[in-house]
């Protein structure tokens, strides 16, 4: 071990040297010689689209939003145990507003506007482009209109301009969720002018205009977007949303190969590299900054399906429960990144979500559950992962498989495609035995309950349906948190969670992000790169 | 193979004296032969003769670097990859052969009477080969195993599919070219049906560029799988197989970790130069011009 | 022949496992939102009607748009063609450059150290995965020696890329006479088109040499030799030249092989070509992207076809299926 490092840290060394005598053949200095004010970031994902309301726009597309565009608010940001920053859910900040105000029965925030907040084209940011932008945002469908729901933000009608400087929502109900869902990606506010102007009578939300020109008044501007390649962010300096950025300029580009990816932080040819494996992590810890962060509101989970037969038995879940080698995977598939979700003590001392599951690996006790069920003898049933996260899932599954087939449960792994993976899994929710991931990025329990534990909700892919779960989830989903009803019910959910075990914990997964001289990092829910807090080092 | 060659004139005792004598004559041929001896014995015996469960992972010694317990080293779940590589000679020699030989006989059949009647029969072949052609080999093979699903089976058929048309076209050509050459027009005027002369007399003349083209898809075949594995389409997990064991295994080369892939690598590569090399043997041993 | 692959390009995209419209309704849809999302991509269509309104949309030019990359599909391939283009045809002239001298050297001397040292060459190239190829030279010249350039894709961001004409760079800098991008973009081009080139050495120089061998051992050769034709003379006029007609067949397969198989170097050098694009559109069933990638090599494949039949025509007069 010490002496491959040491030799590739030799290597690194002399293949700077060799990349440096070679720069007099160039006019301009790559990125990578210490100039100030470019940074390269590469990322494995692909950008396709500038406008996050679109349909079909994909999660790495949401850094735009995060990066060209405002929001009315934003989350504050704290430091976290491994010296770096994570946005801070408890406190909520001002981005375009300067100030809001709830009125005492919760039902309307009223936000003032920053009065100098202007659009890159130099227009002034005024309410009437947030009410345009939020009625396009639970008008079009899709992804920015659920997002909005949750909120309790669903009609037009509860947006009101009342002036240039002032805006009103309007609530049905009083809900925790409905100011920290204005601070996430969806609700961005657009320069209503520039997109009415683009357009028509079929397209009156100017959705293929924005798809590829943004109009906002964020932090960086889109200097330059090549799909499927890069897209190149120039700071806007007329930016009033927060701090300045201290880099003109960010170069994302796209690099498929986790391996070509690891060769180039490694070697210093870029400066950050977003969400790197979990070994990439584990490996490159000491020699580069590196970040993982364990996801919010996020575990990788176990799902079995109500539908089929065998998992309907209490005692056949419990007996998966206990037969899951937790530890190695969380050595083999994680490398350790992330937190563990097993062995918790299984005493329910506060609200904090996720939380370690009572169960560990333990084949005997699974013996004894598998016994005293109806399917003594085991059972076979297809194991199914999807392809796009083969990464974890595949060596889970292998390790999962093993141990099953020592309880006489066989298994098949069965790899299913991107497309499929999410008929399969969550719209059909056909797969009896099978891995799942959601994070939620509202970062309440009483949101994951909603999403993954209430019948018929997309991420809920065990086809589970408890009636008390129904009553709880829909009780706590809009009380305070302070509310002192609010942890009992909670406690209550998680008891039954961890009895009913439709989904069996595993981790809590890491975001891994690798930096090579740049500072800055901060986590997002959201899962994206903010660039507006990076500089280079 | 060879009895086809082995047409009357000659007897069984100057087909295998032609034999020994390629070989003596091309040392190559001779190396090529054993080291395809020894995959066969890998692919019959090789899971009974292995040291440790090729599935059977231990995730306290994963990762580790080759050693005298572990000659291959272990991946990353920590199962031995000696075992792994010698445990997936059948499967892949099953792939490949199975996938060459379908392509070969329906080729050949196709491409042989399309070339020798012509005609529409010719024409319409030739459109269906042609649109066959038009595709992207790689993305059709890709498609298919999409569409049909990712077992064993579809990927032969996908790797037998992309392949038909080299055949074809190579047999065509040939074909057409010498149905009416003398040896031809003599063989006919003498009695033969057309099916005797195209069999016997026209069809074996094309047999030398088919071998290259044997040899060669052979290797492309596990090459084709490989690809599908890299992809995401390949063999199902936990099976072990050379292709996915390098796809996967390049991932982990720029962390060092290099025996993953480099003996998988290694071993594919050896088998598919076997085939290779075997091709050009089984060239000089059946070229009818060469055996005078 | 373009309307078959209409056809099976339509039926193989359908045939896809999987719901495009759950896939692009993102991550939090419900049913409602999938079904608009179902509406407004024509799913909820049937399969025939679906196919009328791609054959009309086809006839006026419009190849539709692609979901994933969220472009038509006629601009996302109009910039990604030239570049799989130039990479495959610089990585062809590369081996054949090295393959045919070295088939031609092998045929010459059949059986001898030269002969087999050049099977034992070509067959190590094309024995191995293009992927695994890629990595490795990745690995040692670029993160080892540091003698090649960062591996993303065309031209390092410290270059602006040349004005578009022909959408080759090496062409479009050329043109414009900017030397410098030039270098920079051939640099970027060695290592996916040695690792292309490695690939493709071995079925024209075997091609070679056994179309040689087949030409050196026939009855005009002999005339010519006996004749007392200089050996060079009858390498290059009798026996080359007719060696060539199979040379040229293998070619073209070669040719459309590997614009296929770059599929996995351009997904390994994040090179922006049709291949990678073709893939990542099966993947997620973005039905209109896999029907235009298949269209349009169908084309490029038919005006192939073209130019290997007229250069038949031109070497051996002998052929003329059609004719007869």
């Amino acid at each position: 071990m010490e002496f491959r490092t040491s030799r590739r840290d030799f290597f690194g060394l002399s293949g700077g040297a060799i990349g440096a005598a070679a720069l007099p053949f160039l006019k301009s200095l790559p990125a990578a010689a210490a100039e100030g004010d470019v940074l390269v970031v590469v990322t494995g994902q692909s950008i396709n689209s500038l406008d996050l309301h679109r349909t079909g726009t994909n999660r790495a597309s949401y850094q735009v939003a995060v990066n060209a565009y405002d929001r009315l608010v934003t989350f504050g940001s704290k430091a976290t145990e491994d010296g770096g920053l994570s946005y801070d859910y408890a406190t909520i900040e001002p981005e375009l507003a300067e100030s809001w105000s709830t009125s005492d029965d919760g039902l309307t925030i009223t936000f003032k506007l920053k009065p100098d907040a202007t659009f890159w084209d130099g227009a002034k940011v005024t309410a009437h482009d947030v009410k345009w932008s939020f009625d396009r945002a639970v008008t079009v469908g899709g992804f920015p209109t659920v997002q909005m729901k949750a909120g309790g933000l669903v009609r037009p009608d509860q947006f009101e301009a009342v002036d240039d400087s002032t805006f009103v929502v309007r609530l049905d109900r009083p809900s925790k969720l409905s100011l920290p869902d204005l601070a996430v990606p969806v609700p961005f506010i657009i320069n209503s002018e520039v997109a009415k102007a683009h357009a028509t009578a079929d397209d009156p939300w100017a959705m293929e205009y924005l798809h590829m020109n943004p109009a906002g008044s964020g932090a960086f501007k889109v200097a330059k977007w090549t799909p499927g390649e890069q897209l190149i962010y120039e700071r806007n300096d007329a930016w009033v949303g927060g701090p300045l950025p201290a880099v003109q300029r960010v170069v994302v580009r796209e690099v498929p190969s986790p391996a070509t990816r690891r060769a180039l932080i490694e070697r210093g040819s870029v400066h950050l590299s977003f969400e790197i494996p979990d070994k990439d992590a584990k490996e490159l810890d000491g020699k580069l900054q590196v970040f993982s962060t364990p996801v919010e509101n996020c575990i990788n989970v176990v799902g079995l399906n109500y539908i089929f037969e065998p998992f309907q038995d209490p005692d056949v879940r419990k007996a998966v429960a206990y037969a899951i080698p937790y530890e190695e995977i969380f050595q083999t598939a994680a490398y350790g990144r992330g937190k563990p979700m097993w062995g918790g003590s299984g005493e329910l001392d506060s609200i904090e979500w996720p939380r370690p599951s009572p169960y560990f690996t333990d084949l005997d006790k699974a013996r004894e559950h598998l016994e005293r069920s109806a399917f003594a003898s085991g059972f076979e049933v297809p194991f199914s992962i999807s392809l796009d996260l083969a990464d974890w899932m595949e060596p889970t599954a292998l390790l999962i498989q093993e141990n099953l087939t020592k309880l006489g449960i066989s298994t098949e792994i069965e790899k299913i495609p991107g497309a499929n993976w999410r008929t399969a899994s969550l719209v059909d929710k056909r797969l009896p035995l099978h891995l799942e991931n959601f994070g939620g990025w509202l970062n309440y329990p009483c949101y994951y309950f909603f999403w993954a534990y209430q019948d018929g909700h997309l991420f809920n892919s065990s086809n589970y349906r408890n009636e008390e779960v129904e009553t709880l989830v829909e009780e706590t989903l809009y009380l305070p948190i302070d509310d002192p009803d609010y942890a009992p019910k909670i406690k209550r959910l998680f008891e039954i969670a961890f009895e009913d075990l439709p989904r069996i914990p595993l981790w809590q997964p890491a975001l891994n992000v690798a930096i090579n001289r740049a500072e800055g990092y901060e986590y997002w829910f959201h899962r994206q790169p903010d660039m507006r807090t990076l500089s280079t080092g | 193979m060879s009895s086809v060659i082995a047409s009357p004139q000659i007897g069984r005792q100057g087909a295998l004296d032609h034999t020994l004598y390629v070989l003596r004559e091309n040392p190559v041929t001779l190396i090529a032969f054993a080291m395809f001896a020894l995959l066969c014995v890998a692919a019959i015996f090789g899971p009974s003769l292995v040291p440790y469960d090729p599935l059977a992972s231990n995730a306290a010694i994963a990762l580790e670097p080759p050693s005298w317990a572990h000659w291959f080293g272990t991946d990353n779940l920590g199962r031995d990859v000696f075992s792994r590589v010698v445990v997936a000679t059948r499967l892949d020699l099953m792939i490949s052969v199975a996938a060459v030989a379908l392509s070969f006989v329906v080729g050949s059949v196709l491409g042989a009477a399309a070339g020798y009647w012509g005609g529409w029969l010719d024409m319409v072949l030739n459109r269906v080969l042609d649109t066959i052609m038009a595709f992207p080999l790689f993305v059709l093979a890709m498609g298919i195993v999409a569409a049909l699903g990712n077992t064993i089976e579809n990927i032969v058929y996908a790797t037998a599919i992309i392949n038909v048309p080299f055949y074809a076209r190579l047999v065509r050509a040939e074909v057409n070219i010498r149905r009416d050459a003398g040896f031809a027009l003599a063989a006919r005027l003498s009695g033969n049906s057309d099916f005797r002369v195209l069999a016997f007399h026209i069809f074996p003349n094309a047999l030398p560029p088919m071998m290259v083209q044997v040899s060669l898809n052979l290797g492309w075949a596990i090459l084709n799988a490989a690809g599908l594995s890299f992809i995401g389409l390949g063999v199902r997990p936990p099976t072990p197989e050379w292709g996915i064991m390098v796809a996967e295994g390049a991932n982990f080369i720029v962390s060092g970790e290099w025996w993953l892939a480099v003996f998988p690598g290694a071993t594919l590569m050896l088998a598919v130069f076997t085939f290779n090399l075997l091709g050009d043997g089984l060239r000089d041993i059946v070229d009818p011009r060469k055996r005078t | 022949m373009v309307f078959g692959v209409v056809v099976i390009s339509f039926v193989l995209t359908r045939a896809l496992p999987g719901d495009p419209a759950v896939y692009f309704a993102g991550p939090a849809a419900d049913a409602a939102s999938i079904e608009e999302v179902r509406e407004a991509l024509g799913l909820d269509k049937s399969l025939p009607q679906q196919f009328l309104i791609y054959l009309g949309d086809l006839v006026r030019g419009d190849l539709g748009q692609s979901i994933s990359t969220g472009q038509s599909v006629f601009s996302d391939l109009a910039n990604r063609l030239p570049a799989s283009l130039e990479l495959t045809l610089t990585a062809l002239l590369m081996s054949c450059g090295i393959a045919i001298p070295l088939g031609v050297l092998a045929a010459t001397r059949p059986g001898s150290w030269i002969d087999h040292l050049c099977r034992v060459l070509v067959t190590a190239g094309v024995s191995l995965p293009t992927f695994f190829t890629g990595i490795v030279l990745i690995y040692v010249f670029y993160y080892l020696l540091g003698l090649a350039p960062s591996p993303l894709g065309r031209l390092d961001f410290i270059y602006i890329e040349p004005d578009h004409v022909t959408g080759f760079y090496l062409i479009d800098a050329a043109l414009a006479g900017d030397w410098e991008t030039w270098i920079g973009a051939a640099k970027q081009l060695v290592l996916p088109a040695t690792t292309l080139a490695l690939f493709t050495l071995a079925p024209v120089a075997r091609m070679t040499r056994a179309a040689m061998l087949g030409a050196l051992s026939s009855d005009f050769v002999r005339t010519a030799r006996a004749s007392g034709l200089g050996s060079g003379t009858i390498l290059i006029t009798y026996a080359f030249r007719n060696a060539l007609l199979p040379v040229i067949t293998t070619l073209g397969m070669v040719f459309s092989f590997s614009l296929g198989a770059n599929v996995l170097v351009e997904k390994v050098f994040a090179w922006p070509g049709v291949g990678s694009y073709a893939v990542e559109a099966l993947v997620v069933s973005d039905y209109a992207a896999v029907q235009g990638f298949v269209l349009a090599m169908a084309l490029l494949f038919v005006t192939l076809n073209l130019i290997i039949d007229l250069a038949y025509m031109m070497i051996d007069p002998r052929i003329g299926f059609e004719a007869r």
